[in-house]
């Protein structure tokens, strides 16, 4: 391994240094002025993000490279989805700096956990190796059940983040195991010599299907699909929102490129075995996920249970094993993960005076307090529920396409069913925005820097709509379609 | 039967033993030193393997460390056992449904003929006696799987922090000396000479 072997790993061993110097800064500050971090947390965000641009090895004509012994791999898919984590972490933060200072929990650990986290999520979308991959998803999952907790007054937080753990532990045991099996039918944990040991000796072997089931099963916990989807609507509500506006965004988009690693680069001989899996899977989230929100009364649970439909969405795009299938649900993660940052980020600016605005009744009567948050909201919730023009409708489409295009019908026409049945609980938080009468006349104030980034991310919902063909040009050239 | 494989069952049957024990003991010390013999019997199986370094890291780290700090726990904590084990018997048959499901397929896809017997995986030639299973391991470590070796440091330092942010508590009201005000502290501060007129003796009638 040489120098420019290592380099191809710059972003992410600038992220682990700027995290541990962060961790070292905050010992010298005093309270007041933990405002230093925050800069600090965003520098070391835009730097990353430039130094991810600066692609060495594209300019050498390489479609992809490896370093670190072909357990990291450099390609474009990995690059955009780590410019997006990156840019969709720099909201989060914006809008967590709000929300922590309101809560009196600004403190350094948010942004060490999650500057952690984010080296989790660059490595996982970056690994290429069995151990790399559940190194990665560690490093994720740890931060994560960590920042669940991170409001140690709240018993309900303390509660979701054992639930997480326990959940969660049992998902990365059932991955370990799944790992075990194919490495000990392959006998590799290097992901292109598994497939290249799978083709060698044929892809029915009973020991890769077994193994492949526990992948999936992992794969499905951490993506939180039905039937594995228990932990996410307790998470979510449990956590302070400023994490679940982080763990509901960021994280699905390394799941997405671990997804695609493990089941197309390593199994891809088993396309039609895992195949049969995931469309049960992604069925079962569609349903379940749509019909569960409507019960809701509690806006956080809503959008979980909306998650659970999105990832439904997600896998449905993995289903074909063509590249525009890849390309479609590449897609659709980068615009679910700006959609929720939107989405979470109006509950934060909603929440006054220590008081999360958590229930759905919150939002009566939003567009006679401000009418500008109560279009960014229903921007939102349209693109939520795919209405045209939005990017939602955009992602939508291109998945149900792909799996058109392979030949599943009766998931496509099950996928529209619950995208219109879904519909209806989006459209509701609108209807309560603009027909209800509020019940509070208080004024909604923000930081300038908050409400920038929430302009920014509304205009983003509609613009990347209306001119979506950039995006999806660039996500359907990351698998070459 | 050679020696290797009477040694070899005779460990693992321990193994097995001590780990079901380690989940259906009710006192958690017990559970403890029963995983502590569970640790043991698969460090000698490794042993077995030829693989002397983890073995002893096994029981170096594990045993020696971990579980003595798991215990030291245990004895501070007073867990009370009763409510935790309430639902016991009401999720006992799904329970064991479950591992028998999962016991039986697992033995149908390992036992299943030609897959793990030594065709498939032949008895590797012994290692010379200049072998040294640390170096080999160190090379790899720090060669092939540099970045998962940095990886998981990098975990470690996560659980250190986040056992520092869930909780470290900032106390107030707590005494504690500050070496430098004692040090600069001026005469004035501490003593105050008062003058006063001799008091008339008492309780000399």
């Amino acid at each position: 391994m040489n120098t420019t072997n290592m380099l191809l790993a710059a972003p992410e061993l600038w992220v682990l240094t700027m995290a541990c110097v962060i961790l070292i800064v905050d010992l010298f500050l005093r309270e007041e002025r933990r405002g230093i971090i925050h800069m600090l947390a965003m520098i070391t965000l835009i730097f990353a993000a430039i130094i991810t641009l600066r692609a060495d090895y594209l300019s050498e004509g390489l479609r992809s490279a490896t370093a670190f012994n072909g357990s990291f791999i450099r390609d474009p898919m990995g690059d955009v989805l780590k410019l997006f984590s990156l840019f969709v972490l720099g909201i989060v933060y914006i809008y967590s700096k709000f929300y922590l200072r309101q809560f009196r929990m600004f403190r350094a650990d948010f942004y060490t956990l999650s500057l952690f986290a984010l080296l989790g999520v660059m490595l996982l979308i970056s690994a290429n190796n069995l151990v790399t991959i559940y190194l990665g998803l560690e490093l994720i999952s740890l931060s994560s059940y960590a920042l669940v907790a991170f409001d140690r007054e709240s018993k309900r937080g303390s509660e979701a983040a054992m639930k997480y753990f326990v959940l969660g532990s049992m998902a990365s045991g059932m991955l370990l195991y799944g790992m075990s099996m194919i490495y000990g039918a392959t006998g590799s944990m290097d992901l292109i010599q598994i497939a290249d040991a799978i083709s060698t000796r044929g892809g029915d072997d009973l020991l890769l299907v077994f193994g492949m089931v526990f992948l999936v099963v992992g794969l499905a916990f951490k993506l939180g699909v039905v039937p594995f989807h228990m932990w996410i609507p307790d998470v979510y509500h449990g956590a302070p929102v400023a994490v679940t506006l982080f763990i509901s965004s960021v994280p699905k988009m390394a799941a997405f490129a671990m997804a695609f690693r493990l089941l197309h680069t390593g199994l891809g001989e088993l396309h039609a075995d895992w195949q049969q899996m995931l469309s049960l899977l992604a069925i079962l989230s569609i349903v379940l996920g749509n019909l569960a929100a409507i019960a809701q009364t509690n806006i956080k649970r809503m959008l979980a249970y909306s998650t659970i439909s999105h990832m439904g969405f997600v896998l449905m795009g993995l289903l074909p094993g063509t590249a525009s299938g890849f390309g479609a649900g590449m897609y659709y993660v980068i615009v679910y993960s700006v959609m929720s940052a939107a989405g979470f980020g109006m509950v934060i600016l909603l929440s006054a005076r220590g008081v999360e605005a958590e229930q759905l009744d919150d939002f009566k009567g939003l567009n006679q307090r401000n009418s500008w948050y109560a279009a960014i909201m229903a921007m939102v919730m349209f693109s939520m529920a795919g209405v045209p023009v939005f990017v939602g409708f955009f992602a939508k489409w291109l998945v149900i396409k792909a799996a058109l295009d392979a030949g599943l019908v009766w998931l496509a026409i099950m996928a529209v069913i619950f995208s219109v049945v879904g519909a209806f609980y989006y459209l509701r938080v609108v209807k309560l925005m603009y027909f209800d009468e509020p019940v509070t006349e208080s004024p909604i104030e923000a930081p300038v820097d908050f409400r920038a980034a929430i302009s920014l991310n509304g205009v983003m919902i509609l613009g990347l709509g209306i001119f979506s063909s950039s995006l999806i040009a660039v996500c359907m050239s990351s698998f070459g379609a | 039967m050679p020696i290797t494989e009477i040694v070899f069952y005779m460990f693992s049957l321990v193994l097995v033993a001590a780990a079901v024990a380690v989940i259906t003991v009710r006192n958690p010390v017990n559970a403890a030193l029963f995983l502590v013999l569970a640790f043991f019997s698969s460090a000698a199986i490794w042993m077995l393997l030829e693989v002397e370094f983890l073995a002893i890291i096994l029981i170096l780290v594990y045993v020696g460390a971990v579980m003595v700090l798991f215990l030291f726990v245990i004895m501070m904590l007073d867990i009370n056992l009763a409510p935790m084990q309430e639902g016991f018997i009401n999720y006992l048959p799904v329970g064991i449904t479950v591992a028998v499901v999962m016991a039986l397929e697992l033995m149908v896809v390992v036992w299943s003929k030609g897959r793990f017997d030594e065709t498939a995986f032949p008895v590797p030639p012994p290692h010379p006696d200049t072998y040294s299973n640390t170096k080999a391991l160190g090379e790899l470590l720090f060669t092939n799987y540099l970045l998962a070796f940095e990886l998981a440091g990098v975990i470690l330092l996560v659980a250190i922090i986040a056992a520092i942010a869930l909780t470290h508590r900032q106390r107030t009201g707590s005494k504690r000396q500050n070496p430098s005000m004692q040090v600069r502290v001026q005469r004035d501060e501490r003593v105050r000479l008062v003058k006063m007129d001799p008091e008339p003796r008492q309780g000399s009638q």
